[in-house]
């Protein structure tokens, strides 16, 4: 039975047109570029989807993830290439034909089909894959990707491929051309190189183990992550390093990989503590690592390495203590995610929700500023606890400049009994957005009250009254 | 009644020898400052143990906060601090504002704040880090009726403070009591501070009352104000002009006169 022909739409200058079409459209005549009811007319089964531009970029980047196998050096070539950089490993897989073959395998099991290309650099690389030549020189013109009017000059002036222009003089190109039909010339050419960027850094210590069996069982991967783990200590130890972060990644069988990445707070070289800080993100995980069809590939890699010399345990216990702690930071780190768990550090401000920043507890971070220090037999002018927007309030005081009477928060009436205030903070003018100096931001006047019944509360009134006509009243804060 | 709370903690003591020399009798404390309150609790509260603190009414949550603040100051001793609370919490009850921890004479520095996204996961955590020996003080703040905080997941957390030796505070608020298998439970509420001068609010104070005590009587009421220098709290002086009289000696004919 042949497959239903399919194809994607895009918006191009505000009318639909094809973006891409499957191979059986290809073969009944379709081609990306018409539109919809022009290719509905010939092929009426036709499938039309949209075009999810973010999907293919996600779904490139999960293949280029998972090409790692092949080499550290991979690319995404947007939209829709990948470049590898094998020189030097292309043997490991019995040759480039082996590598070809063994990549081609596993696409088939995903379903995709591919093309490629050998060359010395990533731009021949990237047109010999897409026009399907051997030779450079045989590419046609369109292989430079040029703006459309500047390749239909080319093609006017006679120049169908590569080789015609190269036999022209370089200056008479760039001359009649343009400057970017000779840069992309001597692109192609090779004249001009450029190195891959690699997609992710190339780890300084790896460890990796291949299967000539895929394995599906995930307690057996668990188990080879512990031998790998306690492989990377080894390397560590000779570099008198500790890992800050681990990334294992499962090589699934039909090519795609599954990193996962587990961060310390302290450079470590525990191997049992790696294991476990593992096992707490699979646990934590929506959806548990899926072997598929199995895997055949496992790597545990330390990105992040810190010296770390080795240590003696102290008789009191501190540092064992301290580790301790580290060890739980890690662990809830791991397991709520690393914003979850955070420590503060004081900001040199006066605006006071500016004062303090919640870093997360696995970066260690040196504070620049120090916090407040209050002034002995005073009671505390700040509160405890912050409201993030302040909650307005409804406020009746006895006088329009002066404190709280009674206030409504949360619709409940307090009475207020004691207040201390006006403390007035004025707004970061110099930061004003709009840079007009003498239109400053609302001034706050800040009261500390308490209530009939002892609570206590910071709240403020933004804005003077010749600020602005009726100033609203906001309850920011709560004491102790 | 009292005849039977001795009989029992001498029961207790007996099978704590039977069982093997794993627990010590002598349990540590630290005294909160309030010369009434550790005298009714035998020298303060006990470190390694489970300390319940409820709200009194809704709006007393804040004070509650601030208490439970103050406890873990004091029983960390400079240790860090973890405070576990949720992400319903953080709307609820506001923030974290670390300057307000160290105007109450905290170290912000050594406080570790961890957010869980539910009850669940907020248990599992507390559960965590009460076996965590190196921790001077845990806060787990609860808020509402808490289903999954049942006597079970309580048991659970006495038994990790207790082989750790790590203090926990169970902060419950909007929470009526239910069974738990803390060594303490009180009930907290904010009391009227003390009069600064242009009518301003002094030193935090609170009313406490202690609904129960695993070994010992309950039901007794303290009125505490915070002393942020000592790091300890103080009995608050009654409320109106009153004549201080002098430590060292007794009370002379002079301060009779004054009191007259």
């Amino acid at each position: 039975m042949p497959e239903t022909p399919l194809a994607f739409t895009e918006k191009v200058k505000a009318a639909l047109r094809l973006a891409a079409v499957d191979q059986a459209a290809t073969a009944l005549g379709l081609a990306a570029g018409m539109t919809p009811a022009d290719a509905r007319a010939r092929v009426p089964e036709l499938i039309v989807f949209d075009r999810d531009e973010a999907a293919d970029r996600v779904w490139l980047e999960r293949i280029a993830d998972g090409c790692i196998r092949y080499t550290p050096m991979v690319e995404v070539d947007s939209p829709d290439g990948i470049i590898l950089g094998v020189t030097g490993c292309a043997h490991l897989f019995g040759g480039e034909e082996g590598l070809v073959a063994d990549v081609e395998k596993r696409m088939a099991e995903l379903g995709m089909s591919m093309r490629h290309a050998f060359a010395a650099t990533p731009f021949a690389a990237h047109a010999l894959a897409r026009f399907q030549t051997t030779e450079v020189r045989q590419l046609p013109v369109a292989s430079l990707e040029l703006e459309p009017e500047a390749t239909q000059g080319l093609l006017r002036a006679g120049l169908k491929t590569i080789n015609d222009m190269a036999a022209r003089p370089m200056a008479a190109i760039a001359a009649r051309f343009g400057g970017e039909a000779a840069q992309a010339l001597r692109h192609l050419l090779g004249e001009i190189s450029r190195p891959i960027t690699p997609r992710i850094k190339p780890a300084p210590i790896l460890a990796e183990r291949r299967f000539a069996e895929p394995v599906a069982r995930t307690e057996y991967a668990l188990e080879t992550l512990g031998e790998l783990a306690a492989e990377t200590v080894r390397q560590l130890e000779q570099v008198e390093a500790g890992g800050r972060q681990f990334e294992a990644a499962f090589f699934r069988s039909d090519g795609l990989v599954r990193p996962l990445v587990v961060e310390t707070s302290q450079p470590t070289r525990n191997a049992a503590l790696v294991v476990r800080l593992f096992e707490e993100r699979i646990e934590g995980l929506s959806d548990p690592i899926d072997p598929g069809f199995g895997f055949d590939l496992i790597r545990l890699a330390v990105p992040v390495i810190e010296p770390l010399a080795a240590a003696q345990l102290k008789l009191e216990g501190g540092p064992a203590k301290d580790a301790e702690v580290a060890a739980l930071i890690d662990r809830l780190s791991t397991r709520l995610g690393r914003n979850r768990v955070r420590r503060l550090v004081p900001v040199d401000t006066h605006i006071p929700e500016q004062m303090q920043l919640a870093l997360p507890a696995v970066e260690s971070c040196v504070p620049v500023a120090a916090w407040p220090v209050p002034e002995p037999g005073e009671p505390p002018m700040r509160p405890l606890h912050l409201f993030d927007p302040p909650q307005p309030i409804e406020v009746i005081a006895e006088v329009p400049d002066g404190p709280p009477y009674r206030f409504r928060w949360r619709r409940v009436f307090h009475e207020v009994r004691r207040f201390e205030g006006p403390e007035r903070i004025a707004s970061l003018w110099w930061k004003r957005r709009d840079g007009e100096v003498d239109r400053p931001g609302l001034t706050r006047d800040y009261y500390r009250i308490e209530d009939a019944r002892g609570r206590r509360f910071w709240v403020f009134r933004h804005g003077l009254y010749d600020e602005k006509p009726d100033p609203g009243w906001y309850l920011h804060g709560l004491f102790a | 009644m009292r005849e039977s709370v001795d009989h029992l903690a001498m029961l207790r003591q007996q099978l704590a020898w039977i069982a093997g020399g794993e627990r010590s009798v002598e349990v540590a404390r630290f005294a909160t400052g309030h010369k009434a309150l550790d005298a009714a609790l035998g020298g303060g509260l006990m470190r390694g143990r489970v300390h319940e603190l409820f709200a009194a009414e809704a709006d007393d949550s804040a004070s509650s906060l601030g208490f439970a603040a103050m406890l873990a100051i004091q029983a960390a001793l400079g240790g860090p601090i973890l405070w576990l609370k949720t992400d319903e919490a953080e709307r609820r009850g506001g923030g974290f504002h670390a300057p307000g921890l160290a105007e109450l004479g905290g170290d912000p520095d050594a406080l570790v704040l961890g957010l869980a996204p539910d009850a669940k996961a907020l248990l599992k955590a507390a559960a965590d880090a009460a076996r965590c020996a190196g921790l001077g003080a845990l806060i787990v703040e609860c808020w509402g009726k808490c289903p999954v905080l049942d006597l079970t997941a309580s048991r659970r957390l006495a038994l990790a403070a207790e082989q750790s030796g790590m203090t926990l505070f169970l902060l419950r608020l909007e929470a009526e009591p239910g069974p738990s298998a803390a060594d303490t439970r009180w009930a907290v509420s904010a009391a009227p501070s003390r009069v600064l001068e242009a009518n301003a609010p002094g030193p935090p104070q609170f009313e406490i009352e202690l609904l129960r005590r695993r070994a010992g009587p309950s039901g007794m009421r303290w009125r505490l104000e915070w002393d942020r220098d000592r790091l300890a709290f103080n009995e608050p002086a009654l409320p109106g002009a009153v004549v201080p009289l002098p430590s060292h000696r007794p009370a002379s004919a002079d301060g009779l006169r004054l009191s007259a």
